[in-house]
């Protein structure tokens, strides 16, 4: 059969074209739904884009530095440090004036990033600026701005002070994100591992992924029964059992941390019973909390519902006749599973895990409090630099690699399952 | 066919309880022979899907034994007993395509990969959906999908197919057309089915024999016309079928036939004597609506009048309700002749013979 299309515009009854006509009908319409959830579209740039987008920015940017030293950054530039043991002379000669008449405020704050740096930079400048200040009211002026800074305090003929300006001479600097990963730049700005005492980022993020992943795999175990049970029990009993599994997800995450330890410490609920029943000597009680066993244990517990929900609202609506069809095509019971049951929970094993994951790979007080020395995850680090060493480029940068990571999982889950595939219930 | 040593399955006293309290199914008996379409036909809740379900493995008897091929089958689990089964909702597995779902039970009995790819396709040509194979279910239309449940029920080469309700979800015109379908199938591979509906008319245009539930006892097994025609209690004149009752008391017992005192005053009727025992004994007559005859009398005593309530013309013939006797829910079913000129109000002569009627129980 032969199809002509028209290629005239189409028109309504009134002779207006179709397609205008229709925009002019719908517009009331989109403009309705815009202004219903322009309050959440505020609430989200505010709460949510912007402050991530500003910490993102800060995980890069080192402008503050050099609105302060200028002059002396760009000299310091100049030094070929191949032929020279020191940077040349006008070096010396900018970071003096811009010492001598620089905002007190300003440099205190630029102290700080530099003492990240290298530390021993606040206190040498600190102490340097107070001489410069008396130089400069006596109004000499020094013959060579080199040897008077020498003459001040011997570490400003010390080049390893000065290679540490490599990382903060420019606007916008990846160093945080290099020291997030245990690295730094050398004289020559190269990357280069740190000092073997100050490596603990890598074994911390190693150790987050160790954790997340056994985690993951602890809820998986424990949940999927739970979930399956939910899903199959008589409404009143699988009423019962969901409370007792929403119960604790009501509790204050703190109350159930700190209970796990009165259940875990060495002098706890747990390993009294075992020396009561004779498991065990009293001398031989067993260390389960204050190391990363404690982590296990209270993060497994805590985000256990987070993988029992989504399996559950999966497995409930995957009709019981399917077990039965398989096994009366001739599977037996375990087959039936593998090959039926199993399939069909996999939208809500992957959500479940996508959440439990990303739940723990960001964790911060449960492994804070039952983690001891061994057993604490990449947000204890951000949560101490963020509060006790101010570097908040370092955060930024530690928080940027997390999202980077939960990023990467997510393209990933969508390549290999389907993000449409997810179902939270 | 009713010869129980040639029986393919035998339920033997069988009784069935979840809680303890309630007898689900009550002493149970029926042969069911090679090659029949038996169906069970029932109100909801009537026992015959836990009859079904006892027989695929997945309820257990609480007394009494099923044979299959004379065999006791209660200790057989589902998965070894080679039973197909149709379910209600299908039960197609949707992550899996449809030449999956029916080389699921092949793979599960390890038969090689060349076979499984002959015997599916020649399931999927039995059922006309030869080319839907890499399908999945989801994709399907209702009646597809019935026919997908079909073929991977037979793929396996069953000794027997159970279907619970398989056409429950199709709209009329398919329902219809999947009957025909099935009872064709089953006429060319000349299996044992049993079948589940609430359906009359289903069991009626299917079976071979009918088996029909109430309150977890088969109140008549029979052939549908059998059924029809010659209910041996109430509720079978009743639930296959329409059907005019008339209430009343044994006055007369005369061999094979009997008068009843109609309630109310309305005069006796002769009728055959089905359920009933003694004189004095209250009764219900049943009268199909197409044995009633209009302006003619019988040599019979059973000449009545009724008022017309309601006429609903509906092409090849025109039904009017009527108050009869006392009961204004009779029906007549009057074929369009053309000479029908009567209006709503009118009155209308009735009679029908002695035979047509039937005395049940109350």
């Amino acid at each position: 059969m032969e199809v002509t299309i028209s290629t005239a515009e189409l028109l309504t009854t009134d002779g207006i074209p179709l397609k205008q006509s229709l925009r002019k009908a719908e517009r009331r319409n989109k403009l309705r739904a815009f202004l219903l959830v322009f309050p959440l579209l505020l609430f989200i740039i505010v709460t949510f884009v912007m402050p991530i987008g500003d910490m993102l920015l800060r995980s890069v940017d080192d402008s503050q530095i050099n609105s302060v030293f200028p002059k002396t950054f760009e000299e310091y530039k100049n030094w070929d440090k191949g032929a020279d043991e020191l940077p040349p002379e006008e070096v010396y000669k900018s970071l003096f004036f811009e010492l001598a008449n620089g905002d007190k405020r300003q440099i205190g704050k630029a102290l700080t990033r530099m003492n990240y740096a290298k530390s021993g930079w606040k206190s040498l400048i600190k102490k340097t600026t107070r001489e410069i200040k008396k130089i400069v009211k006596k109004g000499e002026e020094p013959v060579s701005y080199k040897d008077t800074f020498i003459k001040i305090n011997k570490f400003w003929g010390d080049p390893t002070y000065w290679y540490s300006f490599n990382q903060m001479v420019n606007d916008r600097s990846s160093i945080y994100y290099w020291n997030a990963l245990d690295r730094t730049f050398d004289e020559d700005g190269d990357v280069v591992l740190q000092d073997e005492k100050r490596r603990m980022y890598i074994k911390t993020w190693l150790r987050t992924f160790k954790v997340s992943v056994y985690v993951t795999i602890f809820c998986l175990i424990l949940g999927f029964p739970v979930a399956h049970l939910l899903a199959n029990l008589p409404l009143r009993y699988s009423n019962l059992l969901m409370i007792f599994v929403l119960l604790p997800f009501w509790t204050s995450l703190l109350v159930r941390t700190t209970a796990w330890i009165v259940m875990l410490q060495q002098n706890g609920v747990i390993n009294g019973i075992l020396v009561w029943l004779g498991v065990i000597s009293d001398d031989g009680r067993i260390q389960m909390v204050y190391n990363e066993a404690g982590t296990l244990i209270a993060m497994t517990q805590i985000l256990l519902p987070f993988m029992i929900l989504p399996l559950y609202s999966v497995m409930r609506v995957i009709p019981k006749s399917h077990m039965r069809a398989a096994q009366n095509l001739g599977a037996k019971p375990a087959m039936a599973f593998w090959r039926v049951y199993l399939p069909q929970t996999i939208p809500g094993i992957s959500a479940g895990g996508l959440l439990v994951f990303v739940l723990a790979i960001g964790y911060f007080i449960t492994p804070e409090l039952v983690g001891g020395k061994d057993g604490k995850l990449i947000g204890s680090w951000i949560a101490y630099h963020l509060k006790t060493t101010l570097n908040w480029g370092l955060c930024a940068a530690l928080g940027g690699i997390l999202l980077g990571i939960m990023l990467i999982f997510y393209w990933l889950y969508n390549k290999i399952v389907g993000i449409d595939n997810i179902k939270l219930g | 066919m009713n010869d129980t040593s040639q029986s393919f399955v035998k339920f033997e006293k069988i009784d069935k309880s979840y809680d303890g309290e309630v007898l689900v199914v009550k002493n149970l008996n029926l042969d069911i022979a090679k090659g029949e379409f038996v169906t069970m036909l029932g109100p909801s809740g009537s026992g015959k899907t836990t009859t079904l379900m006892m027989l695929a493995g997945f309820e257990t008897p609480t007394n009494g034994e099923i044979f299959l091929d004379t065999k006791p089958i209660s200790k057989i689990p589902p998965y070894e007993r080679e039973i197909g089964m149709v379910f209600q909702n299908y039960a197609l597995f949707p992550h899996m395509t449809v030449a999956e779902n029916l080389s699921f039970p092949l793979e599960v009995r390890k038969i090689s990969k060349p076979d499984i790819k002959e015997k599916v396709q020649k399931a999927l040509d039995m059922v006309e959906l030869g080319n839907f194979g890499t399908r999945f279910p989801a994709q399907l239309s209702g009646g597809q999908q019935q026919r997908v449940a079909l073929a991977r029920a037979l793929v396996f080469e069953p000794r027997l197919v159970l279907m619970d309700e398989p056409l429950g979800a199709l709209d009329k015109n398919l329902r219809e057309q999947m009957q025909y379908e099935i009872k064709h199938i089953h006429d060319r591979i000349g299996i044992t089915v049993v079948y589940v509906t609430h359906d009359q008319s289903e069991a009626l245009t299917m079976s071979n024999r009918i088996a029909v539930f109430n309150d977890g006892i088969v109140q008549q097994l029979s052939t549908p016309d059998i059924l029809y025609e010659k209910p041996e209690n109430s509720f079978v004149a009743k639930f296959i079928g329409e059907n005019n009752t008339l209430n009343g008391v044994v006055r007369e017992l005369n061999g094979s036939s009997c008068t009843v005192e109609l309630d109310g005053g309305f005069g006796t009727v002769k009728a055959l004597k089905i359920n009933v025992n003694e004189v004095g004994e209250k009764t219900q007559l049943s009268i199909r609506p197409e044995r009633v005859s209009i302006d003619k009398t019988t040599s019979d005593s059973n000449n009545f009048s009724g008022k017309i309530e309601e006429l609903i013309y509906l092409g090849d013939h025109i039904r009017a309700r009527l108050d009869v006797c006392g009961n204004n829910e009779f029906i007549v079913k009057v074929p369009n002749e053309g000479s029908f000129n009567h209006k709503e109000g009118d009155e209308l002569k009735l009679s029908w013979n002695s035979e047509d009627v039937r005395a049940l129980d109350l």
